[in-house]
């Protein structure tokens, strides 16, 4: 789509973008093929020299079974978060849609972990689970349960993984909340003259009409779960124990500039990117006209 | 579940299955928030016996003082202060930096024809797809060979490059109507005249909304601000509550990260609750 009436000029366009092209490309472009550069060199064990590898960082990559294991851990992480914020953002706002008075108040207070950072978050919740001191662990201890999440890598799991889809739930119940609103109210009044119950209204007319948000928000999580849950693994769990909560974000890091294996993180980095187009394509392939409100 | 509402009575009833779902939501949501507040008020003491109680203690005035100006052994008995300030400082600057170089590069791509137009706009476009935590390394090399460590410029410069404000302001400049761009051009206005005169006073609320988002966004950075500053006085606060809790055992002053964990969620949780109108249309708008 293209305005028909412009302006004349052919200095000040340039300058207008200057400041926005100059830090993507110095901040952007630059760094991302510093990442395709390095993942296909390997240094020598001084960091002096690095010579030409080819694909070698990427097989080395693909068949380390730490590296295979950390996309296992990632899937789980992923699906787990998606599913844990988005059903009970929906179950939400259905009911807040149905209210007539107070949906303000509850919104609002559903809307505050949004603001909270997720590595905030993550001590929030390390706090109520810590096994010695939380209160949460100290009911789970007086339930009988041998809860250690220090120790434990599936409880350390479950522990981020509520954190993160806490955190999430803000989101999914906003969009859900708008998509419900822009549902016609006459296809529902029909509906309920030919004596569709709640319940069957629902599932026939509600779900589908929802779902081009619904999908949105899928792989808004997912990317979500990827990339953006850095702060909650690492103020929980630092990755451990024993790597059980070491998702790919998290292994990048931490090869990268804790264990200083540039070749090794970069191609990490390339492969990621190559997630993030992947699943932004998806998004753009089937979500052209999500949302429209 | 239930039979159909309201089924021919003519009084309606008030139907409490969604305030009780919402109540017992809300509950839960809010609980985390609750506990890291009452903790807030109790003595480390009170803590570390547990269970905590689950009503406020008395110790509100000491906890957040102390964290405002002395913070504790593992933050080199750095007061938060300092740490907010940083923060504010990063917000503030990821926020209007991003603003400032997305509404002018919006304008120029909208608003004129000029060679190489689509690749510009292809290039930004790009960006959308390579967040930050995917390139940590080679960014974080790039900004070091620049010596930009542990500077203010090497927090926000590196983050305000954001295809997301650009195609939003793009959005809104095309449903700009062309009888104000002839009316201006009748008048003698230039470009920068329209610019100034009436785009921006009509993105007013655009822009409110995209710095709502932007400023939660800046201050909640973590892993661009744990790559790039090393020096204490350089933390930002959320850095620094990672730092205070140590390996999160006994030995944590937890009264005192807990009246810093508030305080560190205390503005942009303002801003959400203030500023909710351009929250939710900025969200929703920006669509991420």
């Amino acid at each position: 789509m293209q305005r028909r009436v412009i302006f004349p000029g052919m200095l000040l366009p340039y300058l207008l973008l200057a400041p926005q092209i100059a830090v993507t490309l110095v901040f952007f472009f630059w760094p991302a093929g510093q990442a395709v550069w390095y993942s296909t060199r390997r240094e020598d064990p001084f960091g002096l020299s690095s010579v030409f590898a080819g694909l070698d960082n990427f097989t080395d990559i693909l068949t380390d079974p730490g590296y295979l294991h950390s996309l296992a851990i990632t899937a789980v992480f992923s699906v787990a978060v998606t599913v844990l914020a988005l059903v009970p953002s929906l179950l939400l706002a259905v009911m807040a849609d149905r209210v007539a008075k107070g949906r303000a108040v509850y919104s609002t207070i559903l809307l505050l972990p949004y603001a909270i950072a997720p590595a905030i978050a993550g001590v929030l919740w390390l706090f109520m689970f810590q096994p010695s001191l939380g209160i949460v662990a100290y009911w789970l201890h007086c339930a009988g349960i041998n809860w250690n999440y220090v120790l434990d890598g599936d409880q350390a799991m479950l522990l981020v993984i509520l954190a993160a889809a806490w955190k999430q739930i803000s989101y999914d119940f906003l969009f859900f909340l708008a998509g419900l609103q822009s549902i016609p109210k006459s296809v529902l009044e029909a509906a309920a003259i030919d004596g569709a119950s709640r319940n069957r209204r629902f599932w026939t007319i509600v779900l589908p009409l929802l779902s081009p948000t619904t999908f949105f928000l899928l792989t808004v999580n997912i990317v979500y779960a990827f990339f953006e849950t850095f702060g909650v693994i690492h103020s929980v769990t630092g990755g451990g124990p024993a790597k059980a909560t070491e998702i790919l974000v998290f292994k990048v890091w931490y090869d990268g500039v804790v264990g200083l294996d540039l070749g090794g993180s970069a191609a990490q980095s390339v492969i990621l990117m190559a997630i993030v187009v992947a699943l932004t394509a998806i998004q753009f392939r089937y979500v052209e006209r999500k949302v429209h409100y | 579940m239930e039979a159909a509402a309201g089924s021919g009575t003519g009084r309606r009833r008030i139907d409490w299955l969604p305030h009780l779902v919402l109540v017992l939501g809300v509950l839960i949501v809010a609980f985390p928030i609750y506990i890291t507040f009452v903790a807030s008020t109790l003595t480390s003491a009170d803590i570390l016996n547990a269970p905590m109680p689950l009503l406020p203690g008395r110790e509100f005035v000491a906890n957040y003082l102390q964290a405002l100006t002395g913070g504790t052994v593992l933050t080199s008995n750095q007061g938060v202060g300092r740490m907010m300030a940083n923060s504010l400082v990063m917000a503030l600057g990821i926020a209007v930096g991003k603003i400032a170089i997305s509404v002018l590069s919006a304008y120029a791509v909208v608003f004129f024809r000029f060679p190489l137009r689509p690749v510009f706009f292809w290039m930004i476009f790009v960006t959308l797809m390579l967040p930050v935590e995917v390139r940590i390394v080679p960014t974080y090399k790039v900004v070091a060979d620049l010596g930009m460590i542990d500077t203010y410029a090497g927090l926000t410069i590196p983050l305000i490059a954001s295809a997301t404000a650009t195609l939003l302001f793009r959005q809104f400049f095309l449903t700009i109507p062309d009888e104000l761009v002839e009316a201006a051009k009748i008048d003698g206005a230039g470009p920068l005249r329209f610019f100034w005169d009436t785009v921006l006073p009509l993105s007013r609320t655009n822009i409110a909304a995209l710095f709502v988002i932007l400023f939660i966004y800046g201050w909640n950075q973590y892993l661009w601000p744990l790559l790039v500053t090393n020096s204490p006085t350089m933390a930002t606060i959320v850095i620094g509550i990672r730092q205070m809790i140590g390996v999160g055992d006994a030995l944590t002053s937890w009264g005192l990260v807990m009246a810093t964990t508030i305080l560190a969620m205390l503005p942009p949780v303002l801003v959400v609750v203030l500023m909710q109108r351009w929250f939710v249309k900025g969200l929703v708008e920006s669509e991420k």
